[in-house]
């Protein structure tokens, strides 16, 4: 049960976006602008770092939510996403995407532990700049996100057939109040 | 130095925010909401305060800085006092739904699910409000994010500490939201 009264009709952290929609809009954007844009990394490779984080912080809600996000833009490849969770070295990915994973496991433990050899070996397999910049903040949004949703016991749903349902309205129309405002998809 | 060319200069969060426009504008709208707004029960200087602790239990130099010379400029209290509150805040005369709250914080640093009913139970009784500690869970969290957002990066950072209680007036005045990232 949640620690606060919350909908609860509203999976996860759409409870909790709806009790405060002032922070809700800039939480959005935020997921909106890291995870949606096409500028460098991939979405799938955006998702699957949030996936990796949300497994490492232990987040049922948000690593099964973003991992099946993952497999609508990997056109349904679950295996590998569940690779990137279990030991994403054997993953059919990228050594760049690897390089990166690497990174985010980093910033998932602190931001300290993040060091020159990790940032060099990642531009070493071809990330940009940038490419490590949006890693390092993806993996420090999810530390916000997962902590959010688990810090406020947000209500989990343990039908698992409800998160490609979510998951599928978030590829289609991306991240923003609509996810809590509108009607949850069935 | 950093770990990236950030192609400027500034110090701290200041340094990859004008390196990335495009995620400052939401990282520092849900800084003023969670830190400034004045539609909330918690002062603002209670609401830094909770971004100062989490800081400094995340080890994080800058950010603690920043926000513990904000906290201070509202809370009219020096940076000893600050300090004091990070040490041991159950040392403190701050008041039992602060402490309840920063014992709050303290848990979401650690993980989410470190959070227990007992926690919250306490605060309640202290008289925290659901939208209180909803608040202190956020602030908490959002610091994990850009207390890991500055070193995951190796910002740079002002070691004089001052720098910091000198800039805090101003940042009170202009907020997070309209100003200008290079001053």
């Amino acid at each position: 049960m949640p620690h606060i009264k919350v909908d609860k009709d509203l999976p996860g952290i759409r409870a909790l976006l709806a009790f405060s929609p002032a922070t809700a809009t800039p939480l959005g954007e935020l997921a909106e602008v890291l995870l949606r844009s096409d500028d460098g990394l991939s979405r799938a490779e955006r998702e699957l770092i949030a996936t990796y984080v949300s497994y490492l912080n232990d987040c049922f809600y948000c690593h099964h939510s973003h991992g099946e996000i993952a497999v609508c833009y990997l056109n349904g490849d679950s295996e590998t996403v569940e690779q990137v969770r279990n030991d994403y070295h054997s993953a059919n990915i990228s050594d760049k995407l690897k390089a990166l994973l690497n990174i985010a496991g980093k910033v998932q433990k602190g931001g300290k532990h993040v060091t020159t050899d990790d940032v060099e070996n990642a531009g070493a397999e071809g990330a940009t700049d940038k490419d490590i910049h949006d890693t390092v903040l993806i993996a420090a949004a999810f530390c916000l996100f997962n902590r959010y949703v688990d810090g406020l016991a947000a209500n989990t749903p343990t039908d698992m057939s409800t998160y490609p349902l979510r998951a599928q309205q978030i590829a289609k129309y991306g991240y923003g109040n609509h996810i809590f405002v509108e009607p949850q998809p069935s | 130095m950093a770990h990236i060319d950030l192609q400027n200069d500034l110090p701290g969060i200041r340094g990859p925010m004008l390196y990335s426009p495009a995620t400052a504008k939401p990282l520092n709208e849900l800084a003023e909401m969670l830190l400034r707004d004045d539609d909330n029960s918690l002062s603002r200087g209670e609401r830094e305060l909770i971004g100062t602790y989490v800081s400094y239990l995340n080890d994080c130099f800058f950010c603690q800085n920043v926000h513990g010379a904000l906290a201070g400029y509202y809370l009219q209290c020096d940076i000893p006092a600050i300090d004091a509150i990070k040490k041991d805040y159950t040392a403190t005369d701050i008041s039992e739904k602060m402490k309840a709250l920063l014992a709050i914080a303290a848990l979401v640093q650690q993980s989410g699910k470190a959070v227990t009913k007992d926690a919250i139970d306490n605060a309640k009784s202290q008289g925290a409000t659901d939208k209180e500690i909803h608040d202190a869970v956020l602030i908490a969290a959002a610091f994990c994010m850009y207390n890991r957002y500055v070193d995951g990066l190796a910002t740079w950072a002002p070691q004089d500490r001052q720098f910091y209680v000198d800039r805090a007036p101003r940042r009170a005045a202009e907020g997070y939201v309209e100003y200008d990232l290079t001053k």
